[in-house]
């Protein structure tokens, strides 16, 4: 069941209220007030820091999503289309899927420094896998009535591709990309926090080592509001157009 | 205009020579499960992977099979007509004014004329209807056969074979008749209809005759009386 936007509104700041009275009660720098973590928000703001990092880790994300995905969805595909790739794909893919990522992430720092190719590898190689399982599921779900109905008008590759298959994949590009950009995100900090020398997870390993709660918190509250930003200005509305004929509604029975 | 050989080692239908002319209409009748919407497939070239090339084919499927995401007008255009001509040929299956909705708005037999008006979008030479009049109530099932007709009436040059359980129905289409029978299943009779009163009844005995020795065959050999 979706939650209603009026329980947000009702949970969130009673979640807030909760953490003053305890920061409040327990007076520690250990946990800061959410008046200190809005205090070393605006500083780090005011001083540019903030947008800096997020930016980096913002472009890093996108750039390791735009590259994950579109491995993951061909490989994907052709998997779930392919018997003979599906038999030699699978294998690699139970492999990558029960490999820890922060195993990756050592073995790619070490193997080539560290360095940002590296970083952004180690992300790609740790969500193809995902996005791969998610689209062989939706290849194989596509309808073979249709195919035959694409096959007798003479559908091009493309029209086929763009009109009768992605509609049908539509759901399954949604779901990696969801479980994508959530994943993806914490990778990149942990990459960050391990070999590199700006960016969110780098802040938050400075903050780390000088028990800066309020440093912590500060950059998490601002990394979670720019992910809910996107969810709502670009992926709910992509949603909502590309789903306007499951809503238009049955008028005949 | 279009010889058929099936193959040797087909599953469900035995070897045969198909020869379709211009201006065929065809029934093709038999107890269910025979094979009908297979030898449809096969001419239609699904069967064998390769599209019939040089032959404008237009099926009408048991079911729609419009693209749900799309609207009618975007149907029809994909198949490759122009913007113009779509609101004509939604005009000639009675869907005017019906452009801009996806087939899931749409009741059964709208849907089914929404789907023959995508068959005439590519002005086909060879005309396949799977069971058209399936499901649908006596009046609309009436309509669409009428659209039918007259649709035959102005493509005189137009091959058509409709899969049909009706002997009616083949009464009021076809100038042959194609009865499918047996298993593997194999074409039990090719007959073109001369037309009065007369013809019918001689065709509905003949083909209750056929039912009944398809009926023992498939007592024979084991499976469900039709």
């Amino acid at each position: 069941m979706k939650a209603s936007p009026l329980a947000y509104w009702i949970v969130l700041p009673l979640l807030v209220v909760l953490w003053w009275l305890m920061a409040w009660y327990l007076d520690t720098s250990l946990l800061p007030s959410p008046l200190a973590v809005l205090h070393t928000l605006q500083h780090e703001a005011a001083s540019g820091e903030l947008q800096r990092h997020l930016a980096i880790t913002l472009q890093r994300v996108a750039i390791s999503f735009a590259l994950a995905m579109a491995l993951g969805v061909l490989v994907g595909i052709a998997m779930g289309r392919l018997p003979l790739i599906n038999a030699l794909f699978d294998p690699l893919l139970v492999l990558l899927l029960n490999l820890p990522a922060l195993v990756l992430i050592i073995l790619l720092y070490v193997w080539f420094g560290l360095v940002e190719a590296a970083a952004i590898l180690a992300v790609v190689i740790n969500k193809v896998p995902n996005v791969a399982v998610t689209l062989r599921e939706g290849a194989r779900s596509l309808d073979p009535r249709l195919e035959q109905m694409a096959r007798v008008y003479a559908f091009s590759p493309g029209k086929r591709l763009l009109h009768v298959w992605v509609p049908q994949l539509f759901p399954y590009l949604m779901a990696a990309t969801r479980g994508g950009l959530a994943l993806i995100w914490k990778i990149v900090l942990v990459v960050e926090l391990l070999g590199r020398s700006d960016g969110v997870g780098f802040q938050l390993h400075l903050a780390f080592q000088v028990f800066d709660v309020a440093g912590l918190l500060a950059y998490s509250l601002a990394f979670i509001a720019i992910v809910q930003l996107i969810e709502l200005v670009i992926l709910q509305p992509l949603e909502r157009r590309a789903s306007r004929w499951r809503r238009s509604g049955v008028q005949h029975a | 205009m279009l010889d058929v050989a099936t193959p040797a080692d087909h599953p469900v239908l035995s070897p045969m020579t198909l020869r379709i002319h211009h201006g065929d209409r065809i029934c093709l009748l038999g107890p269910s499960g025979t094979g009908k919407t297979t030898l449809l497939n096969y001419l239609a070239g699904l069967e064998t992977g390769q599209s019939r090339p040089g032959l404008r084919i237009g099926y009408l499927f048991q079911e729609h099979r419009l693209l749900p995401w799309r609207t009618l007008h975007d149907n029809l255009r994909l198949v490759g007509v122009c913007g113009d001509q779509v609101n004509a040929l939604l005009a000639q299956v009675g869907l005017d004014g019906h452009g801009e909705h996806f087939p899931d708005q749409l009741s059964l037999g709208m849907a089914r004329r929404a789907a023959l008006a995508r068959c005439l979008a590519v002005r086909p030479e060879l005309l396949l209807l799977d069971e058209p009049f399936a499901s649908l109530d006596p009046h609309r099932a009436a309509e669409l056969q009428a659209l039918i007709r007259e649709l035959l009436k102005r493509t005189p040059r137009m091959a058509m074979i409709c899969v049909t359980h009706e002997v009616r129905d083949a009464a009021a289409l076809a100038n042959r008749i194609w009865y499918l029978a047996g298993r593997p299943a194999r074409l039990e009779h090719d007959q073109v209809l001369a037309h009065g009163p007369d013809a019918l009844a001689g065709l509905t005995s003949r083909l209750e005759a056929l039912g009944r020795s398809a009926a023992a065959d498939a007592a024979l050999a084991g499976g469900a009386p039709v």
